[in-house]
């Protein structure tokens, strides 16, 4: 990567701009860090990120550094997240939480059209969508690869999603490495973090010691670098050693995995063991409360429902979330085809592992832990792979609890 | 040209707090919008005024606790032609059914002066008891929102869409961080069925189990779990003894509660 050069510019009103290009790297200083909310917000975005809400660290709208979890951190484990302060004041000191940003993308509740009847026929108009310049601020490398998952479901194949697409078409992608792994991450199993490979716009690392409380930023598109260079004059060009200062930090961060899970082969594992006795322990547990597809920034399932009024004049359609684990979501004439617990674990599990390569030519898992911490019961869909790889016959107990 | 004619309409009162009729009236603009569609021949809680039966739709709240109710019901059952349960107390025998797990007549002694003027029954049991139901709204109190729905899908002639799902699920499509996880306070959220909005945990506090079972709870997992975050057994009982005493689920992991309450050193 080049050093960082700075070429002068004349700008609007005569004065002297300096532009930042796509990959140069800059270090802004912890003091200075409000400015990249400013230029965000000069830039015409809102931006939305990670703040701490009801004790647990979620991402809602920010408008400031203030906004940010400064110094917490998370403890995570199968069924537990507590916040923590830290011993310093980190802003990104913590991983993921509940929410994830599919929530933008794909609402949880949403109208799609409306018809309404004029004589004997009728006319429908879809919902329109406009489209708001969002700054997702703050998205770790399995959430990039998260939305990568969710924008060939929503837009990547023949048919796509209207909503999906004009949402998605507005939103500036500003990623952190991960500091530190939390206790059911392991993106580094599913290739998929912590460090940031593709897919962001802009890419900051905290650096928190090794000299004052910094930040390195990278500009990875015209759109981040763009935004850099509103507040050119507030950085300073990456001294030569802060990029192995960061690749550092990732890889301490690589070696502290929460949890670990063989990844090859797991299509043809589980469609080898579909009989496998495991299921049945799992099934014990699963309460099918739907948490685990709730928090997974992947899952994709909705229910499409009309919403007539009295007289049907006027019938609304409208799409909300929902997962495997109900009973009315393969409902067909009356009655459910999964009407088991041990049926829905497994389709969740074999679905997300296993066939998402044949439909979408990708795993529908980026390791990001939510399913396993967010359970109520602790499943950890790690240990299940582990006891079904550990081979047939009688089942290990389920342990694991945290 | 004689106007059409509209399908009666009837609200029927047993043992309830009467939360559930108010529902009906909460309704507020679309009750206005019903009552253009529905004549409402007999709800004594919004109008003296009756206009006698048969009905075409009959909403029943509350539970059977008299012998007087338990030939009432059938009169009602008798003269509507769909008969729908509104309540945790029509569909699960309420609060009120927990005298069917104590000694009834103590309670008469404390709690009247002379209970040798009361003609009440041993036992407070849903409607579904006594007659056939053809369908059952969950809740204490109901969800107006759901009542609406059961009305058109009545006018409409299509089943209501009311779905079976949890509470976590409303719980996590509004945001609202779980509790239990999050703060390990206990919560039936896991076992008990959607219709409220998930409005006890985004209080801060775990489900109460109002809506009584989803359509596949996992008791004895759910209560593994309860055990856990540190209920004892006489805990876990009470809480599936509330307004869903009598929903089999419930009532099975409470008397199975009470059954490990009875071991305890
Ligand atoms: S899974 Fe990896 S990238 Fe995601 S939050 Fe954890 S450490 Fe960060
Ligand atoms: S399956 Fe679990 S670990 Fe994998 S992406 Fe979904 S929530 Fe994250
Ligand atoms: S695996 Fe856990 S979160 Fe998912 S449905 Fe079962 S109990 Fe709920
Ligand atoms: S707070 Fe209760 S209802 Fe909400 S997700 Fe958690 S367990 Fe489910």
């Amino acid at each position: 990567m080049p050093l960082a050069t700075a070429t002068p510019q004349a700008g609007f009103g005569g004065q002297v701009v300096e532009e930042v290009r796509v990959g140069e790297r800059r270090t802004l200083d912890r003091q200075r860090f409000s400015r990249l909310f400013e230029a965000l917000a000069g830039a015409g975005y809102s931006i939305v990120g990670p703040t701490v809400r009801d004790g647990a660290i979620v991402y809602d709208q920010i408008r400031s550094v203030e906004d940010l979890p400064i110094g917490w951190t998370d403890r995570q484990s199968g069924g537990s997240y507590r916040l923590e302060r830290r011993g310093d004041a980190a802003l990104f000191g913590y991983t993921v939480g509940p929410s994830s940003w599919k929530k933008y993308l794909f609402p949880a509740r949403e109208r799609l059209w409306t018809a309404t009847r004029i004589g004997d026929s009728f006319t429908v108009r879809p919902e329109p969508v406009e489209p708001t310049r969002l700054a997702f601020f703050g998205m770790r490398a399995c959430e990039l690869s998260a939305l990568a998952v969710t924008d060939r479901v929503f837009a990547g194949g023949p048919v796509t999603d209207p909503g999906y697409r004009t949402r998605r078409s507005s939103i500036l992608r500003i990623a952190v490495q991960c500091g530190q792994a939390g206790g059911t991450c392991f993106c580094v199993s599913m290739g998929t973090g912590p460090g940031v490979r593709d897919g962001a716009d802009l890419v900051l690392t905290e650096i928190l010691d090794a000299g004052p409380h910094r930040f390195l930023l990278e500009p990875r598109t015209e759109e981040g670098a763009a935004v850099l260079s509103r507040i050119a004059s507030e950085l300073v060009p990456a001294a030569a050693g802060e990029a192995r200062i960061a690749e550092a930090i990732v890889a301490r961060t690589a070696a502290s995995m929460g949890r670990t899970m063989e990844a090859t082969g797991l299509r043809e594992l589980l469609r080898e063991n579909l009989e496998h006795p495991r299921w049945q322990l799992v099934a014990a547990r699963c309460l099918s409360c739907t948490n685990c597809t709730m928090v997974c920034p992947t899952c994709f399932c909705s229910a499409q429902e009309e919403v007539p009024d009295l007289d049907v004049t006027k019938v609304e359609r409208w799409r909300r979330w929902d997962s495997c684990f109900n009973l009315a979501f393969t409902e067909l004439h009356g009655a459910s085809v999964r009407k088991t617990g041990l049926s829905r674990y497994r389709q969740w599990l074999t679905h997300k592992l296993g066939t998402w390569h044949d439909q979408f030519g990708t795993s529908g898992c980026v390791g990001c832990g939510r399913c396993i911490t967010w359970c109520p019961v602790g499943i950890d869909l790690t240990e299940e792979i582990g006891a079904i790889r550990a081979g047939p016959g009688p089942a290990a107990a389920p342990g694991g609890k945290p | 040209m004689p106007a059409p004619l509209r399908p009666r309409l009837a609200v029927w009162k047993f043992a309830s707090c009467d939360g559930c009729q108010l529902s009906v009236l909460d309704l507020e603009d679309d009750l206005l919008a019903i009552a253009d569609r529905l004549e409402i021949a007999n709800f004594r809680e919004a109008s003296s005024a009756v206009v006698d039966g048969p009905y075409d739709l009959s909403l029943v709240e509350g539970s059977v606790t008299t012998p007087e109710d338990a030939r009432r019901i059938r009169e009602v059952r008798a003269e509507s032609r769909v008969l729908v349960t509104i309540g945790a107390c029509a569909t699960a025998g309420g609060i009120q059914s927990l005298r069917n797990f104590a000694e009834f007549e103590e309670f008469r002694r404390a709690v009247y002066a002379r209970p040798e003027y009361l003609d009440t029954l041993a036992t407070s049991t849903p409607i579904a008891d006594h007659v056939p139901v053809d369908f059952e709204l969950r809740g204490c109190p109901i969800s107006k929102h759901q009542l609406l729905e059961v009305v058109s899908a009545f006018l409409q002639g299509r089943s209501p869409n009311t779905p079976n799902e949890s509470v976590c699920i409303e719980c996590k499509r509004r945001g609202t961080v779980c509790v239990l996880v999050a703060r390990g306070t206990p919560c039936l959220g896991p076992v008990t069925q959607a219709g409220c909005g998930a409005i006890c945990p985004a209080f801060d506090r775990g489900c109460y189990g109002c809506f009584g079972p989803q359509g596949s709870p996992n008791i004895p997992s759910m209560v593994g779990r309860l055990h856990e975050l540190g209920m004892t057994p006489g805990a876990v009982q009470r809480v599936f003894r509330t307004y869903n005493a009598m929903a089999p689920a419930f009532k099975g992991a409470a008397d199975a509660a009470g059954a490990e309450k009875g071991t305890e050193p």
